[in-house]
């Protein structure tokens, strides 16, 4: 018995030591992304973290020249684990808002985006009214600014959160909620390049009001990294003026995304 | 169906199998951590100091009555910024501390394992035999040989059924840590579902693939109970 | 904002995530206990073979992962809307409560008849030779001496079940249902003000207290012509040592 004991302690020591060293202290720039957000970060099939929001990151780390390590986070928990210290700045699609600089501040932005209604293909739905939409059931991704705008414009209808995009095109394609509201360029990606997506249209006109869609949608970082932020801005600024933005641009969408033009 | 589960890079096998790995790693570590703060609940409510009984009281009810995903939560984003506030007091602009999803969900899945094991241990020290005890004083056993020869064993044997439950709970609970992103067996499956847009299939995979964790466990554990319970004769 | 504010901002949905939660963790015990009484007595009397079906359907319960058993009939359902839609059914599934009710109670009732088992199979042999000694029909029987007697013996761990129920409907915040836990992550991604988190774990705290001084009256008036119960078997009890 007491053989038994001792070893079983000492595998077990050693197996919780292994466990603990990894990832008990970090020193590279980290990237904070979703991963599940096509095109801008998602996960592809080999586990490798790609899209345009993480080509961008890497080529802005090579330009104040550091080797980026990524890191995918649970949206919910994407700001508060940039305070943790989880990684150092999130590239995630990200808008920026008055709410959100009361925790974290914000690069220029990188591109300008805007949110759109999507229903399914022969949905009845035309007037995007809080009375015309009283039943319906909306759905949008928790903890985004989507979800604020639902909430305040639509107060009588059936409000659903999901932790990821995924899940509310789900929901979306097996006919659970009637209508999403969503970003402008994933829900285009969506429905016209996805088979799920194929069920659903974009629909209304596009949201563009800044109390919801913000300045644009930028880089988050801690808000005493002031010199980090710099160092982004002026990269950012480079990659526009010499080109690599809009080769990366192009590989993704057909419009320059930076001026949605 | 059968392509979409193979290994490589178009099939979903692979990284299934990498999130089963990161399951069990997660359990085999809680266990010991969970068993120690098992044991140190049951002394504290055992304690003749009634400070101590309290402590020990207030921690099992409070980590046995909340639900599991909210002590993930609380530890999860509580503790990093608890660590990183400290690490901030301790060297100012020094290197940050990294609060890992696997290090949150051992310690949640520990302290909540750690409550209910006090119980079932704290039952099984208080059903020993007071009689052995005093034979073992008797024959001039020191306190320390009394606990390791003729105390501890037995608990062992009363609180095998027990501890065997609580494993078999804390690992389907390991499938909670998909939620705070760590990449177990639930999460991988998760992402499959995402990808290929087959919920079902992937989430039956999933549950029969605990399903079997759970059975074997329960036929060893059948196993270490006859074992156990060598050489009693049921009276 | 500190930590009273946020009660005080918040506080209408944090009711509403109570309410629910407790719909959800009440109505699944009720659909249990309504089932589990018939599986139960299949599974106390009827030969092993023919319990089959029964104890594969018990043992996935207890074998798998109740986010599991969620995500399963929630986006599973979804994957088989044409199907469903032909059945008349997809008006049930297509809410999201339905489907975490119908997860909760399947997994309860799967405990609750293991449960009761052990209540049926407690209750003194010479009780139900007496009653069938008077003449007794086996209804008569099973509803005046079996069941009473078996829900007695059971009724702590029937307890411990509903409490174990309400932890886990937690989950059901993970497919869109507004609960206590559904309400406290939506007010933590706006605000990230952790001590919502902790209201949150005061409430779970303070259901649970007041449900367990219920129980435990509802045990005392079961018990009424009994004595003091004696130091009996609990769940967490060993078996019976050696005695010198």
């Amino acid at each position: 018995m007491t053989a038994k004991l001792k070893l079983a302690t000492a595998l077990s020591t050693l197996a919780v030591a292994a466990s603990l060293s990894t990832g008990a202290f970090a020193e590279a720039l980290r990237l904070g992304t979703e991963g599940a957000y096509p095109p801008f970060n998602y996960i592809e099939a080999d586990g490798k973290i790609a899209g345009f929001d993480v080509e961008i990151g890497q080529e802005l780390c090579k330009r104040i020249g550091e080797e980026c390590e990524v890191v995918a986070q649970d949206w919910d928990g994407i700001i508060p684990g940039l305070l943790a210290n989880k990684y150092d700045f999130i590239i995630a699609s990200m808008f920026i808002t008055e709410e959100r600089k009361k925790q974290v501040a914000f690069t220029d932005p990188y591109y300008l985006a805007a949110m759109t209604n999507v229903v399914p293909k022969g949905s009845d739905i035309t007037e995007f009214t809080n009375e015309a939409l009283a039943d319906k059931v909306i759905g949008a991704q928790s903890g985004t600014t989507q979800a604020d705008y639902i909430e305040a414009t639509y107060p009588d209808a059936d409000v659903r959160l999901y932790p990821t995009q995924d899940e509310v095109n789900l929901d979306m394609a097996s006919g659970r909620i009637d209508m999403q509201v969503g970003d402008m360029l994933p829900m285009l990606d969506w429905t016209t390049k996805t088979e799920d997506g194929a069920c659903c249209e974009l629909a209304g006109e596009p949201i563009t009001d800044p109390a919801f869609v913000g300045e644009g949608v930028g880089i988050a970082l801690r808000q005493e990294d002031d010199e980090l932020r710099e160092k982004l801005n002026a990269a950012l600024a480079e990659m526009r003026a010499d080109g690599t933005y809009k080769t990366i641009n192009d590989k993704y969408f057909n419009i320059d995304v930076y001026t949605m033009k | 169906m059968f392509e979409l589960l193979s290994y490589g890079d178009a099939g979903w096998g692979d990284e299934i199998l990498a999130g089963l790995a990161i399951t069990m790693q997660l359990a085999i570590v809680t266990l010991p951590i969970g068993l120690l703060i098992g044991f140190v609940a049951a002394f504290a409510s055992m304690s003749r100091h009634a400070g101590l009984r309290a402590i020990g009281f207030g921690y099992t009810t409070i980590m046995r009555g909340l639900p599991e995903i909210l002590t993930l939560f609380v530890v999860y984003n509580g503790v990093g910024l608890l660590l990183n506030k400290l690490a901030v007091w301790w060297d100012p602009g020094g290197t940050n501390i990294e609060f890992s999803p696997f290090a949150a969900g051992v310690t949640a899945l520990a302290m909540v394992f750690g409550a209910f094991a006090g119980e079932v241990l704290r039952g099984a020290f208080q059903s020993l035999d007071e009689g052995q005890m005093e034979a073992g004083r008797a024959i001039g056993m020191s306190p320390r040989k009394i606990f390791f020869r003729i105390r501890l064993p037995q608990v062992w044997r009363f609180a095998l059924p027990g501890l065997g439950n609580l494993w078999i709970n804390m690992l389907k609970d390991t499938a909670l840590v998909s939620i705070i992103a760590l990449d177990d067996l639930m999460r991988m499956t998760k992402v499959a579902v995402g990808v290929t847009k087959q919920p079902f299939t992937f989430y039956l995979l999933a549950c029969l693939i605990y399903w079997a964790l759970c059975v074997l466990s329960e036929v060893v554990l059948a196993r270490m109970e006859r074992g156990a319970n060598r050489g009693i004769r049921r009276v | 904002m500190n930590p009273f504010d946020i009660v005080v901002e918040y506080w209408p949905r944090l009711l509403d995530g109570t309410l629910m939660t407790l719909k959800l963790t009440f109505l699944g015990a009720f659909f249990a206990a309504l089932f589990s009484p018939g599986l139960a007595l299949i599974r106390a009397n009827t030969h092993p073979v023919a319990q089959a079906p029964l104890r594969l359907y018990i043992s996935f319960m207890r074998g798998t992962p109740i986010l599991g058993q969620l995500f399963l009939i929630y986006y599973g359902s979804g994957q088989f809307r044409p199907f469903l839609q032909d059945w008349g059914l997809w008006g049930f599934f297509r809410d999201p409560f339905n489907c975490a009710l119908l997860a909760f109670a399947l997994n309860s009732t799967a405990y609750q008849t293991e449960i009761l088992r052990g209540g049926i199979m407690g209750v003194a042999r010479g009780e139900i030779e007496a009653a069938k000694a008077i003449g007794m029909t086996r209804l008569q029987i099973l509803r005046r001496v079996t069941f009473p007697h078996a829900y007695r013996i059971a009724w702590p761990a029937l307890g411990n079940e509903i409490i174990l129920l309400m932890k886990a409907s937690a989950l059901a915040s993970v497919v869109t249902v507004f609960d206590i836990m559904g309400r406290t992550r939506q007010i933590f991604s706006r605000t990230f003000d952790f001590s919502i988190y902790l209201w949150a774990a005061l409430i779970y705290l303070c259901i649970t207290a007041i449900f367990v001084l219920l129980w435990r009256q509802g045990e005392t008036r079961l018990s009424r012509h009994i004595g003091p119960r004696n130091t009996g078997r609990s769940i967490l009890s060993p078996p019976e040592g050696p005695k010198p």
